[in-house]
């Protein structure tokens, strides 16, 4: 048997060191944050009731619900949802099955990057000068919507990318020896095998683009409307920016307020991602190759 | 190449048929949605700059513009459009954040991909997954209502907006971020190289230490500018944590102003085409350069790891 040296010693202590400290960091990272949102619960909870979900604010909104701004914020995802999807799917596919690899393709894997690196505010700005002033749709819901696809557009790419590629190129070249034309590949082989991937990615979105304020500040999103939105050419309310309203910009709302609506926005982006997660980790034990 | 569906029937000719003129469609239609990418990061640049043009040729003094500290547009007497202010403001707090969110992220990293082991492994990547999904409407939120009174308290400073409260929000919100693409460099260092080390019968520390951070290094470089350039660009979270005063720090208790921050308060109250509206989407033309540097950088970096 190995008699351990001072050396092999020291090097044990060494180690044990380096594992307590960097698991003190992580417990140092998500510790205040789980604080944070058990305050937000405990602060928040009384404020939620059926009836904060389902009715309107009143008295200058400090009293009341957030139905307008709930319902706001589906209006917002649902038609950012259906700019973005097929043009996210349509760009991971052409990445995936088409590209070659060349300058563009590099190009375009840069520009994803930066889609997403880009500071949302200028994303805002985007919106303001392309979708409101220059394609005259103005402050409204399509504005609004059409500059969040914009912005999310590289999380529904990348998801989608990813789950195309984990599918065997050898099902492609079956697919090809029986005579089938690429776009037949992709339509009955490739994608029925990476489906359930991209819903993961689409589900991701929807959670990114519900607690996003900033860029819709200006190009759809109001303080408060008295009515609701009827099409896509109205402006709406929005959770996260009714949020950034109630809590710095009106005065007298009751402390309860904000941190009810926090905890609605918050508890709406989680459930999405959780779901995303779930199920994502599902299909991993659920793959047969 | 054009691998058109043959019909087994005597078909010799090579004229196309219906199938194949949908591949091409459809090949045209990705091609489409292939390039959309550098489509719209090139029309963000255009469209923000068309607003923001005439401000530049006709009321930009760059030297004013870069080296004065006065931001003041509404100013009726003379307006003066100086951003160093801002530029401190969003480099002090940036900087705040880094100090805090790096150590900590690749520590965190370190720990996830090389210490922790099976599902308890899986559980710390999805926490992390979910602390990076919270809006930064709500870490803002969080500033404002419970760090505030928590440095007032704790420091007995008059005022709890400041430096260090947007830093640490910021920093707890970068880290998550840095961690996980952190964790996936380390990840993607090949188990082959831990292995070897293992074999000449080096410790677990030894390994992480003279094998997979330097095998690591560019891709953990990358993660931190990435993580960079989301805390300059980040606006809501800053807006409402840092005071929001225009002003010069002279320590982390100082309220200030982030560039972002000025964007999203005062956009809604400019006409369209003034003189104010247009500095400030100059601003933005300022920040959208920087972040495309700081990605572009990043993304050099990373792809030093793959050539080498």
């Amino acid at each position: 048997m190995f008699q351990e040296t001072q050396q092999n010693i020291k090097h044990k202590k060494t180690e044990r060191l380096f594992r307590i400290l960097f698991l003190m960091m992580v417990l140092l990272l998500i510790t205040p944050v789980l604080m944070i949102l058990g305050t937000l619960i405990v602060k928040g909870g009384p404020a939620i009731s059926l009836e904060f979900l389902f009715t309107n604010p009143t008295n200058g909104m400090t009293e009341g619900g957030l139905f307008p701004a709930l319902l706001g914020t589906i209006w917002l995802v649902v038609v950012a949802l259906l700019a973005s999807v097929p043009l996210g799917i349509a760009a991971a596919l052409y990445l995936s099955e088409y590209a070659p690899d060349n300058w563009l393709t590099r190009a375009i894997n840069l520009a994803i990057v930066n889609l997403a690196g880009v500071p949302s505010i200028v994303h805002a700005l985007f919106g303001v000068g392309a979708f409101v002033i220059f394609f005259d749709f103005g402050t409204s819901i399509l504005a609004a919507s059409l500059t969040l696809a914009v912005m999310t557009l590289p999380v529904v790419i990348v998801a989608t990318r990813e789950s195309l590629q984990a599918v065997p190129q050898a099902f492609r070249e079956a697919c090809w020896n029986m005579g089938a034309t690429r776009w037949q590949t992709i339509r009955r082989v490739v994608l029925p095998n990476a489906i359930s991937g991209i819903l993961t990615g689409i589900i991701l979105e929807v959670s990114r683009t519900a607690g996003e304020t900033a860029p819709i500040m200006f190009t759809g999103a109001a303080f408060y409307l008295p009515f609701l939105p009827e099409s896509v050419f109205d402006q709406t309310m929005a959770l996260a920016l009714h949020l950034f309203v109630v809590a710095t910009q009106v005065p007298n709302v009751p402390p309860s307020m904000p941190y009810g609506v926090a905890l609605v926005l918050i508890s709406i982006v989680l459930l999405f991602n959780a779901m995303s997660i779930t199920f994502r980790m599902y299909l991993r034990g659920q793959k047969k190759w | 190449m054009t691998g058109r569906a043959v019909n087994n029937t005597i078909q010799t000719d090579d004229s196309p048929d219906l199938d194949w003129y949908i591949d091409r469609i459809v090949q045209v239609l990705m091609f489409i949605g292939g390039i959309s990418a550098i489509v719209l990061i090139i029309g963000i640049f255009i469209f923000v700059t068309r607003e923001g043009i005439s401000f530049i040729f006709n009321d930009l003094d760059f030297a004013e513009f870069f080296a004065s500290p006065r931001w003041r547009p509404t100013s009726e007497w003379r307006a003066t459009y100086g951003i160093l202010a801002l530029i401190v403001g969003t480099a002090s707090i940036t900087g705040l954040a880094m100090m805090i969110a790096i150590p900590f992220s690749l520590g965190s990293a370190i720990f996830i991909s090389e210490f922790a082991t099976g599902k308890y492994k899986e559980y710390l990547k999805v926490l992390v997954e979910l602390l990076a999904a919270i809006p930064s409407v709500v870490w803002g939120f969080i500033g404002l209502t419970i760090m505030n009174p928590l440095i007032i308290q704790i420091f007995n400073v008059p005022v709890g907006l400041n430096v260090l409260n947007a830093g640490l929000i910021l920093g707890l919100m970068a880290a998550p971020i840095i961690t996980s693409i952190a964790e996936d460099a380390l990840k993607a260092v090949p188990d082959g190289f831990r292995e070897a080390a293992e074999a000449m019968g080096a410790t677990k520390w030894q390994v992480i230490y003279k094998v997979v951070l330097p095998a690591a290094k560019n891709g953990l470089l990358g993660a931190v500018l990435l993580g960079v350039g989301r805390g300059f660009g980040e606006t809501m979270a800053v807006l409402m944590a840092s005071g929001h005063a225009i002003n010069l720090p002279e320590n982390i208790f100082d309220s200030v102003r982030a560039l972002t921050a000025t964007i999203a308060a005062e956009l809604g109250e400019t006409a369209v085409g003034s003189v104010h509206y247009q500095s400030l989407f100059t601003i933005g033309i300022f920040l959208f350069l920087i972040t495309f540097m700081i990605n572009l950088t990043a993304d050099l970096v990373v792809r030093g790891v793959k050539k080498g």
